[in-house]
């Protein structure tokens, strides 16, 4: 049962000990509490929605509405994708955007497919020291981006990878895992233990009980886990600096950073188009993932 | 069974890998960084051994106690401003708002998914004084008031990066806290409202200690999350103007990258990692110490 479903008084306003109300009338308190709400309701969507209805705007103007008219003025042509199409040619938005994606997706695939195993070897599997090792990949969470960045660049430098894609690929990898692991080790936890053992009894083997079993059950975490993923590889700016300094591989968050360095404050148009292209492949995501999306990034959070 | 479950190969096979890119690109680089402390220097001038001159240096140095008392300065408003912009937030679904709560929820949330590069540009065009007037600046003439040079002083810089962050993330502090208070059992709510407690009474009395451990996770990911703040910042402000809003995390990346110094680098890395960890022992013992007494 939860504080939304049942309702009795209003807290909020309430007299002391008033008991509960099956019918509310409208009374003047009651209509003024109405008024209020919608007022705030539309301050928090309004704060929330208008910037990025200005950023949309934006991108539909040509220079010279953003030059000679107020910057809250709207677009004289709101079929204008003039500017979108200087961002994503000439500006090499798509270009970053393939990059994003390259790095993005085998990472991914990598650490659902590492962290899954690792959580499961970690809760399903006994053995000694397990304990430990949950500990040791906890502590990764703590580390600053910062504290390994150097030496991987040395490191990257010496092996030859330097302006390749694989110091993103694998340093992402690397600092997706203690989360995905930590997930993955309570989502296992929860799978009652009895089904592994009745799979064992038939003659499942570990691996089969992994793939027919361990997997499938948790199917659905490994989503959501996948997502919250996504978010932080996508959003890196950190790591992408760091390691597309030399090379071609330059993501879409570095590209947009040199994007604005490159048109800087003369191309308005352009530059509210990039980075409306970015806004809007998330907004996307969001409109059809939104709470599977909340619940990834909270349930990521908690762990304090 | 135990053979099943107890089958050492099995661990090998499904822990290794994931063990193995975990040690060799975060905990071994963890401590080559330590090493690194004691180096000057970076990988294509090569190293000279320097003992602890970069320790002695990082505690003269201005720049890294003005990048110091930036961080701390941004970590804590901005850690009482997302939490407490949250937890009201979250207040408000929870008691006001109710079922109407779940649309309001979802948008506001959604900044927070948002590219932080993305976000910090659109803020700088809205903020914007020249060559043409930002949003906000010709709301603040709509009032009467003159243009303001938002990015041209410290304080105003400041002031943005942190509207800009609290309207970033209090949608996100908000379902995190909306979910703590939602277990609050609605047994102890209704008996409080028998006994009269009602509206601030209520919230005082029952939700805000009710609603502590939350809080405290809360926190301890806010302070966390601020102290290695960078992408914001960078993609805002660019650390300006001058270096006023520089956080250690940038000028770490300026000092290894600009001027091609990794052991300083390390140095000023390793005072952040030590400054996260400290705070994060700081306040699971505070909040600890309270627990008993009250």
């Amino acid at each position: 049962m939860t504080a939304t479903t049942t309702a009795p008084g209003r807290p909020a306003s309430a007299k002391p000990g008033r008991p509960l109300r099956i019918r509310r009338r409208m009374t003047p308190r009651r209509a003024g509490s109405i008024v209020l709400k919608t007022l705030v309701i539309g301050f928090l969507l309004a704060i929330t929605v208008l910037p990025l209805i200005w950023l949309l705007l934006g991108s539909l103007k040509t220079q010279n509405e953003w030059l000679n008219s107020p910057s809250w003025a709207l677009p004289e042509n709101f079929l204008n994708f003039e500017n979108y199409q200087v961002a994503w040619v000439d500006g090499d938005i798509g270009r970053y955007i393939l990059n994003s994606a390259l790095a993005t997706f085998p990472s991914l695939a990598l650490i659902v497919v590492l962290g899954v195993a690792a959580g499961f070897a970690l809760e399903v599997l006994v053995w000694r020291g397990r304990g430990g090792v949950l500990l040791l990949f906890l502590a990764g969470i703590m580390v600053p981006g910062q504290m390994i960045l150097l030496p991987l660049f040395s490191a990257y430098f010496q092996t030859h990878l330097t302006g390749t894609i694989w110091p993103l690929i694998l340093t992402y990898t690397a600092t997706g895992l203690p989360l995905t692991v930590f997930m993955m080790a309570t989502y296992f936890r929860a799978v009652p233990r009895e089904i592994f053992e009745a799979a064992a009894i038939d003659g499942a083997s570990i691996y089969r009980s992994f793939l027919s079993i361990g997997f499938p059950m948790v199917r659905n975490a490994v989503f959501t886990v996948a997502l919250v993923q996504f978010f932080f590889i996508w959003n890196d700016l950190l790591i992408a600096l760091t390691f597309t300094s030399v090379g071609d591989f330059q993501t879409i968050q570095v590209g947009l950073l040199n994007f604005t360095g490159q048109f800087g404050q003369v191309q308005y148009g352009p530059t509210f188009a990039a980075i409306c292209i970015n806004v809007v492949g998330i907004l996307v995501l969001y409109l059809f993932l939104n709470q599977r999306v909340m619940r990834g990034l909270t349930a990521g959070s908690v762990k304090g | 069974m135990n053979n099943v479950f107890g089958n050492k190969r099995a661990v090998l096979v499904f822990l290794g890998p994931a063990l193995l890119i975990y040690t060799v690109i975060m905990l071994v680089p963890v401590l080559w960084s330590l090493g690194y402390t004691l180096f000057t220097g970076s990988v294509i001038t090569g190293f000279e051994f320097s003992g602890f001159d970069n320790f002695a240096k990082l505690f003269s140095d201005p720049k890294v106690g003005e990048a110091l008392l930036f961080t701390l300065k941004y970590a804590v408003i901005l850690t009482v401003g997302q939490v407490l912009v949250g937890y009201a937030l979250s207040l408000l679904y929870v008691f006001w708002l109710r079922k109407a709560s779940s649309l309001v929820r979802t948008l506001v949330f959604f900044p927070i998914v948002l590219p932080t590069v993305a976000v910090s540009l659109l803020f700088q065009k809205m903020f914007e004084v020249a060559p043409q007037n930002g949003i906000v600046n010709e709301f603040i003439n709509l009032l009467g008031m003159p243009s303001v040079d938002w990015f041209g002083s410290a304080d105003t810089a400041f002031l943005v990066l942190v509207i800009m962050d609290i309207w970033r993330s209090m949608g996100f502090y908000a379902v995190l806290l909306y979910a703590g208070l939602l277990d609050i059992p609605e047994e102890v709510m209704e008996s409080a409202r028998l006994d009269g407690a009602g509206g601030w009474t209520l919230i005082r009395r029952i939700v805000i200690p009710m609603s502590l451990p939350v809080l405290l996770s809360s926190i301890i990911f806010s302070i966390n999350g601020t102290l290695k703040v960078f992408d914001s910042v960078l993609a805002l402000t660019n650390g300006g103007p001058g270096s006023s809003t520089t956080p250690l995390t940038l000028l770490m990346f300026r000092t290894a990258f600009s001027y091609g110094d990794y052991g300083y680098g390390s140095t000023i890395a390793l005072l952040l990692t030590v400054i996260c960890l400290l705070v994060t022992v700081f306040i699971f013992r505070s909040s600890r110490r309270d627990l008993t007494k009250g």
